[in-house]
């Protein structure tokens, strides 16, 4: 899409929710799990926005909602300013594309390479079998598997070749945005740097926008243009990257920050006051969601929810801020 | 020594498949104190979790391991049968496993699993068992320990079953714990607060502790000393500043590369990497098992390699002479 210039978003969130109905017992009534509580998003062309948070905060749910997987209760998916609706399932299929965790799960085993990289094709009716044979060459060229493996079998081949070939099935069809979801958690170190690499090189050449889901902060800020902090189905803080890794501002943040352990052998490891409590969602903490582990929390926490103080490109739901009097920046309040 | 807990020398750990045997640990030394703690790094397959599973005395009938010394507390493990072996186990000798949602039986409740150790080992009535175990869990940081014993391991969350696994290698208070992988599954915020908690129990019970783990961040913060294994093979052992501050193995080196390390690393700048796959270990490997993979690797790494010692006793496998060619 050449026409779009860098600032425009490609892909935008408004107000989603997911609710899902969880029965916690035989004959107990269903009660209400809210997954997402209200997340706005955008993302820009050629941006990697990197969303972290715990598990059960709300990740995953997102990226099923962005590929369709999943239908949001309340709000809207918009890709260049048009609303994506259920029926335009296979529209958003052919722009979205994911890259999962686990490249020992996620490939056929009984299918071949060329079979597993060439099916997105098939399904979307593109090209005849020529043009395919051709498109797959050139894909496994581009993640760098050499042309025998494309009569091979997941079985034949390593995990960072696996997730190489993940990668040639998640780019064959021209998708421009891409949601890698702990692309490389499953990984062994070295491969691990192997596959990053290739994923950013990818993103320049291509002009690829990515949407990186990892609990792995230092790879998160090694890639990331923007970062979201996800906590219990809403996004807390979102910045750019520099900014964000320079200087977190909500206490969850920063406690996350902490909690990256460096190659460092003079330091311990790090005594971050984060109770392992993390709350049920079925039954939200009142107020902040975070204020039974937070340990800035004020009374105000416990009763009524955090504004959302927004400047620039940065926001952070928050007690504990306020807008500058320019309006320019966040400051303490 | 008097207070070296565990000796291994020359430990071998072989598999039979049909191709032939998969020599998958191939002739590795090392020592522990009480109160130390040693981290075993490696990729998949480098045989980190066979050496812990071979001290432990866990491995398959069908693997055969072989060892000139394998001493724990003076008493010789090779030797001894399975029954003394079982006695010595989850007694003196504890293990904490990676998967926590694996390594619990969804059949039981907390407290049964937790007070089965100590009936075993140690004869102690019911009652008494339980109150050590309400103990424990309160050490190890989960509240309500009163109530959890009745619970079943579905009914808590990933942080809490890894601290009751932890709770559970403490029970008969040990003197060495083998933590494979103890917090890989677990989210970070956790991850920290687990292995501080190590840390302290180390430190409290004077435990000498063996920690196999990938991630070299858990490594430099908790380490007193490091053996990074390859193919096998130590490739290289020293302390933690020394393996950190000076790598000499260029395997370990390749390794430091491949991270991210925020602050030092650019943001965007390709991460180094170490080109090619860990070679088969079926069959015989002759040489250096790295060379393939290596950048200073010359005709010469197909012969033995040389065990090399660099200051204060930093030892490395490699034919070149790396750490002194630094030093001076």
């Amino acid at each position: 899409m050449a026409g779009i210039s860098s600032s425009e978003s490609v892909l935008e969130l408004t107000g989603i929710t997911k609710t899902y109905q969880v029965k916690q017992g035989m004959f107990a009534k269903p009660k209400p799990l809210q997954a997402l509580g209200g997340v706005s998003l955008r993302i820009h062309k050629k941006d990697v926005l990197g969303l972290v948070g715990e598990s059960g905060c709300g990740k995953s749910t997102l990226a099923k909602i962005l590929l369709g997987l999943e239908q949001p209760t309340t709000g809207d998916v918009l890709i260049d300013g048009q609303v994506i609706g259920p029926a335009d399932r296979q529209r958003l299929a052919r722009r979205i594309q994911p890259i999962f965790q686990d490249p020992y799960s996620s490939l056929n085993p009984r299918k071949s390479i060329e079979e597993i990289v060439s099916l997105p094709l098939v399904v979307h009716a593109i090209g005849d079998s020529a043009a395919r044979q051709k498109a797959v060459s050139k894909m496994l060229d581009l993640v760098g598997l050499p042309e025998r493996a494309r009569k091979s079998y997941p079985g034949q081949l390593s995990g960072g070749q696996r997730q190489r070939v993940a990668i040639a099935r998640a780019l064959i069809i021209n998708p421009e945005i891409v949601i890698c979801d702990e692309p490389t958690s499953a990984l062994d170190v070295s491969i691990q740097s192997q596959i990053l690499n290739l994923l950013a090189e990818l993103r320049e050449e291509l002009g690829l926008t990515y949407l990186f889901i990892s609990h792995n902060l230092a790879v998160v800020e090694h890639l990331a243009t923007r970062v979201a902090v996800m906590y219990l189905g809403k996004i807390v803080e979102e910045a750019p990257a520099d900014k964000l890794f320079a200087g977190p501002k909500h206490p969850y943040t920063q406690a996350l920050l902490e909690s990256v352990l460096t190659p460092d052998p003079s330091l311990s490891v790090p005594d971050i006051h984060l109770g392992t409590a993390y709350p049920n969602p079925i039954a939200p903490p009142s107020g902040c969601h975070f204020h039974p582990r937070c340990v800035r929390a004020k009374d105000i926490c416990s009763t009524k929810a955090p504004p959302h103080v927004a400047a620039g490109t940065s926001h952070v739901d928050c007690h504990l801020y306020r807008k500058s009097r320019n309006g320019k920046s966040i400051v303490s309040a | 020594m008097a207070d070296t807990i565990l000796t291994v020398e020359d430990l071998t750990v072989d598999i039979p498949i049909g191709a032939g045997t998969l020599h998958a640990v191939r002739g590795i030394s090392f020592d522990l104190k009480r109160g130390e703690t040693l981290c075993i790094v490696g990729e998949s397959g480098s045989g980190k979790s066979l050496t812990s599973l071979a001290v432990m005395g866990l491995l398959g009938k069908r693997i055969k391991r072989d060892a000139a010394k394998l001493e724990f507390d003076g008493k010789d493990l090779a030797a001894i049968g399975p029954n003394e072996m079982r006695a010595l186990r989850g007694d003196r000798m504890a293990m904490i496993f990676q998967e926590p949602m694996t390594s619990l039986n969804p059949a039981y409740t907390i407290g049964d699993q937790l007070c089965e150790a100590l009936h075993l080992h140690r004869k102690v009535s019911k009652a008494g068992a339980e109150k050590h175990a309400v103990e424990l869990l309160g050490k190890v940081g989960i509240t309500a320990a009163e109530s959890r014993l009745k619970q079943y391991p579905h009914q808590l969350s990933g942080g809490l079953r890894q601290r009751v696994m932890i709770a559970m290698a403490l029970m008969c208070e040990p003197e060495l714990i083998i933590a494979d992988e103890p917090t890989t599954a677990l989210d970070v915020t956790i991850q920290a607060q687990i292995l501080r908690l190590l840390a302290d129990l180390k430190r409290e019970m004077n435990l000498a502790l063996i920690l196999v783990t990938h991630d070299l961040g858990v490594v430099a913060r908790i380490a007193d000393k490091v053996a990074v294994m390859y193919a096998g093979e130590i490739v290289e052992a020293g302390t933690a500043a020394q393996i950190f501050d000076n790598p000499a193995h260029p395997y370990t080196r390749g390794l430091m590369r491949c991270i991210p390390v925020p602050g030092k690393t650019k943001p965007g700048e390709p991460l180094g990497s170490i080109p090619g796959i860990v070679p088969s270990l079926v069959g015989g490997i002759e040489g250096c098992a790295f060379r393939e993979r290596c950048e200073l690797a010359t005709a010469a790494c197909r012969k033995t390699v040389p065990e090399r010692t660099a200051k204060g006793g930093h030892r490395y496998r490699c034919v070149h002479d790396i750490a002194s060619a630094k030093v001076a």
